[in-house]
């Protein structure tokens, strides 16, 4: 956090959000002394994505998992914990998702805590370097199964071609990436439908 | 700006955000047994995970040469199946020494 701001509203939005592309555009709205409804707003429509990633969870949750579980799962239900989960075999019970959420909760809020007050001494080479680790890890996720399943690769060619069109054309990230995945998925469930569990 | 706005900001992103994420995991318990629903939710985490990688991961660093050369790393590593901390620490690697010759040269 580089403008000079107090480490303990960052450290609280990462505690409290648990997003990471939200927070950040939460973050400068409220520096830039923007209005709630324009916070609201944002917030929503960058989050949206969390809308299809908690449908897929709760079709991947064991039926035993009670709603209480579900409404404190949903909590942890970010990016990087969503691509872990999704990647497992068979169906996920509660102590599983428990040990997914926990550490990565702990390592965000202390991360953000550490950068909120040290992240002048990182030199702004590694700073660089360090921001594209994220979307190294949603390669490392998307490829292997796209090199195994055609619709897998389908999926991801059509979302991550529309995603770009989407927003070389001015859109906003958050609306982009619901139209672009949406329309992917879509597409892709009328013409390689699922026979049982496995993909096609 | 007041701490009772910011805490009110930040109260509000995070009610936002949570029942955005709790609504879908709480109301849809039993199994979906549409046939095109099941396919469209197998499909909707490579779908998410690729619209989000792209483009943005072209503007994730500092410029567009060294992140071309993170992203074309990333994709030879996780292409012949090398692990995500593998692939994570390889691609920034790429960029820092991308960045650290365009510097030099």
């Amino acid at each position: 956090m580089q403008k000079g701001l107090a480490p303990w509203i960052p450290v609280t939005i990462s505690m409290t959000n648990l997003t990471s592309a939200g927070q950040f555009a939460g973050l400068s709205i409220i520096l830039a002394g923007g209005a709630i409804a324009e916070l609201a707003v944002t917030t929503f429509i960058i989050n949206l994505r969390y809308m299809l990633m908690s449908l897929a969870l709760a079709q991947k949750l064991e039926p035993s998992v009670t709603l209480l579980e579900r409404c404190l799962i949903a909590f942890g239900n970010t990016d990087e914990i969503f691509a872990v989960a999704i990647q497992q075999e068979g169906r996920l019970h509660t102590a599983y998702m428990t040990g997914l959420i926990t550490s990565p909760y702990l390592g965000w809020s202390l991360g953000t805590l550490a950068g909120a007050t040290a992240t002048s001494l990182l030199p702004e080479t590694v700073q660089s370097a360090l921001g594209i680790t994220i979307y190294a890890m949603f390669i490392a996720i998307i490829l292997p199964p796209a090199r195994k399943s055609r619709p897998v690769l389908a999926a991801v060619l059509i979302a991550a071609g529309t995603s770009c069109l989407l927003q070389y054309a001015g859109l906003s990230g958050g609306w982009a990436v619901i139209l672009a995945a949406g329309a992917a998925a879509g597409f892709c469930a009328l013409r390689y439908p699922l026979k049982g569990e496995e993909l096609p | 700006m007041t701490t009772g706005r910011i805490l009110l900001s930040i109260g509000m992103m995070a009610g936002i955000t949570y029942l955005v994420r709790m609504l879908p995991l709480a109301a849809f318990r039993k199994p979906i047994t549409s046939r095109f629903l099941r396919a469209f939710l197998a499909y909707v985490p490579y779908a998410v995970l690729a619209a989000m990688t792209f483009p943005a991961v072209f503007s994730s660093t500092s410029g567009l040469i060294s992140a071309l050369a993170g992203t074309l790393t990333a994709l030879v590593l996780a292409y012949f199946g090398r692990g995500l901390l593998t692939v994570a620490l390889s691609g920034a690697a790429a960029v820092f020494l991308t960045e650290l010759a365009l510097r030099i040269g």
